[in-house]
């Protein structure tokens, strides 16, 4: 067996990129990930990829941000040291909604935003893990595992048929500094 | 698909022959991978000057109080809360344009989005410097949060809109920044990827290891669209308690319940405006005519001329609103606003704000460059003018006549206005040269859907009707992008 562990197909057009998902799927070969530019719309329903939960976390920060930004203003305002400010009483509703109106939008994007970086781990000076530097450029790269589909010869040309410019067969995961 | 088929009626967003996806990034990053030209160290260097002029002045008002301002007993607020209004309302352009035109799927966005978030974030640094250096203790700014302290326990008094602002402005800056980042990262892997050396590795640490799988643009795209989607209360939030800084006071010629709409309408009016200063100079410096063309130009005018309008119908109404309320004093307000000694501001502010964008009902001048230009910045004018009426006017003026009194500037102010300018443009030119100025990425999305190269292209495929291509083509000819060759080019073959 080969030391190739990646089969990378390289593509000048995203078009022909989903056209090689579909053929290499036609051929029951499972493709490992795909990296391009820029998103491509509708690749996910073809690689089954799940939607994003994203949402949810958002929701769920977007709601803890309302409770703790009212709490503040109730602990502070009404409990802890409740003034007379001008004879208003010292659980005015409607002041309160500015300030817990900010801090749930505030939690809600930063725990939304942490969430994102979280799972997809990026955070400040991670190795970037990329299996052909062109993919940030002008290249849409569709790569397929080789140890699982053996069939490297098919997968060449399937690749080629597809309208790929190159493929590279890779001895390594990531081209970048690992 | 990235490639759908749009109508043909709708204008290009981006011209050019023969460009393709590594064109797209070789011209975004043209200024970020090169030397920068002598046009940029000339502006450079100035708004660096001008910068310092702004520390000098603020260092000073820091060393001797706002003494050093103009302020007297009856006019306590002058330009500093005009300054950070003003520069507070054109930072609100920015999100504008990246999350509600996001959320209207208007992909004109694409190619001025970034610059304008950009823009967002040194005005909304610009006018923070006003809100701690009013404070006249700016060592104590802190004492606006709630903080626990040894006070016994004294919080801060949420009943107040100023401190409604404090948590408004930081929180805004925060999310403008976040969302602003997070769009950044796709081309800082570019950026990366192309370089070597320390180059490449100062941009790998703030690429965050992005790599573009499927997982991860899938999720970029949500998290843009929830920002976007709450970018767009926060945005209409922060100017709308702005306002109630002056609506909920009783001073007459602030008390009035129009601010918090008109406010609004106000800040997209000056920060489009400020868009349009920034990026006719930019497209032209940097060579983007191709990315930012004649249909951004002048949707942004459309633009302004409504929010001019509107702001135009607000000013009308005050006036209108301040003779119906009956209120001897709300009417002097603006009887002294109209013809006091402050009325040539006034008159200023009016020609600015409301007679000049109407012009922008011609189509010869909303698709002119130059006077475009002079326009947008007559806007900013007015709109700083806006500001100024409505605080030194409506206090110049109390109650009791003994203490009127008029606002005469001094150095400190004028140096922290000017300069605050220069720090802007420090920022601005620091963030183009480090930056790409465009989202590369969300560019490379309109290729093979809105760009001429693919009307083209379908076009002489023959997929359009004869009378929909000649209005596509009509439509093109205000383009300065556009040779009359490509024009003619447009036929089926």
């Amino acid at each position: 067996m080969s030391n190739t562990k990646y089969i990378v197909g390289s593509f000048a057009d995203p078009d022909e990129m989903m056209h090689g998902i579909d053929k290499l799927q036609a051929n029951n070969i499972s493709i490992y990930d795909c990296y391009t530019p820029m998103p491509i719309h509708g690749i996910e329903a073809k690689l089954g990829v799940k939607p994003s939960r994203l949402p949810i976390a958002a929701f769920c920060f977007g709601c803890l941000g309302f409770l703790l930004g009212f709490s503040l203003l109730f602990y502070t305002m009404s409990y802890d040291w409740p003034m007379n400010i001008g004879g208003k009483p010292s659980m005015p509703l409607p002041n309160f909604v500015p300030v817990t109106f900010e801090v749930t939008i505030l939690l809600c994007a930063l725990g939304m935003v942490a969430t994102f970086f979280y799972r997809n781990h990026l955070f400040p000076g991670r190795a970037p893990r990329v299996m052909d530097l062109r993919a940030t450029d002008d290249r849409f790269i569709l790569a397929v595992d080789a140890r699982e589909n053996t069939d490297h010869a098919l997968i060449d040309s399937l690749l080629k048929e597809a309208g790929a410019v190159e493929v590279k067969y890779n001895e390594r995961k990531y081209v970048s500094y690992e | 698909m990235s490639s759908h088929n749009e109508s043909i009626l709708r204008e290009p967003l981006m011209t050019g022959k023969d460009i393709t996806y590594a064109q797209i990034t070789d011209d975004i990053l043209l200024p970020v991978e090169n030397k920068p030209n002598k046009a940029w160290w000339i502006g450079f260097i100035v708004a660096v000057c001008g910068a310092m002029l702004w520390v000098i002045s603020v260092g000073y008002t820091f060393w001797t109080g706002i003494g050093a301002w103009g302020l007297n007993k009856t006019v306590g607020w002058a330009w500093d809360i005009t300054d950070f209004v003003w520069w507070v309302g054109i930072g609100h352009a920015g999100t504008l344009i990246s999350a509600v035109l996001l959320i209207f799927r208007q992909n004109w966005r694409n190619s001025i989005n970034r610059s304008a978030e950009a823009m967002t974030i040194f005005a909304v640094i610009c006018a923070a410097t006003y809100v701690v250096a009013h404070m006249g203790r700016p060592w104590l700014a802190y004492w606006i949060f709630p903080l626990p302290n040894q006070f016994g326990s004294l919080w801060v008094n949420f009943n107040s809109p100023l401190v409604w602002d404090a948590f408004a402005i930081s929180t805004y800056f925060t999310v403008s920044l976040v969302f602003w980042y997070c769009g950044l990262l796709p081309d800082i892997a570019s950026v990366r990827d192309r370089a070597s050396g320390l180059r490449k590795r100062i941009y790998s640490i703030f690429s965050f290891g992005w790599n573009g799988s499927v997982k991860t643009w899938q999720r970029f795209e949500i998290i843009s669209l929830i920002l976007a989607g709450i970018s767009t209360p926060l945005v209409l939030s922060v100017h709308t308690i702005v306002s109630m800084d002056f609506a909920t006071s009783v001073i007459p010629g602030w008390h009035t319940t129009i601010f918090p709409p008109y406010f609004v309408a106000g800040a997209i009016f000056s920060g489009f405006a400020m868009v349009q200063t920034l990026l006719l100079i930019l497209r032209k410096v940097m060579n983007f005519e191709h990315y930012i063309t004649m249909f951004h130009i002048e949707a942004m005018n459309k633009i302004i001329m409504v929010t001019g309008s509107i702001v135009g119908v607000a000013y009308l109404t005050e006036l209108f609103i301040a003779w119906y309320s009956g209120s001897e004093y709300e009417m002097y307000a603006f009887a002294n606003r109209v013809a006091g000694p402050y009325a040539w501001a006034y008159w200023a502010m009016m020609t600015c704000n409301v007679i000049s964008p109407q012009l922008f009902w011609f189509k010869k001048i909303r698709t002119s460059i130059p006077i475009s230009w002079v326009l947008s910045i007559i806007v900013n004018i007015g709109m700083w003018f806006e500001r100024f009426v409505i605080i030194v006017t409506s206090l110049h003026r109390d109650y009791l006549p003994s203490s009127w009194a008029m606002f005469y500037p001094t150095w400190v102010d004028v140096g922290i206005f000017v300069g605050s300018i220069g720090l802007f443009f420090t920022l601005f030119l620091l963030f183009l040269r480090f930056l790409p100025g465009i989202a590369i990425a969300e560019v490379k999305l309109l290729l093979k859907s809105s760009s001429l190269q693919h009307k083209t292209k379908l076009i002489q495929e023959g997929a359009f009707p004869d009378d929909q291509v000649e209005f596509f083509k009509n439509s093109l000819r205000k383009y300065d992008s556009v040779t009359e060759e490509e024009i003619n080019a447009l036929r089926k073959k």
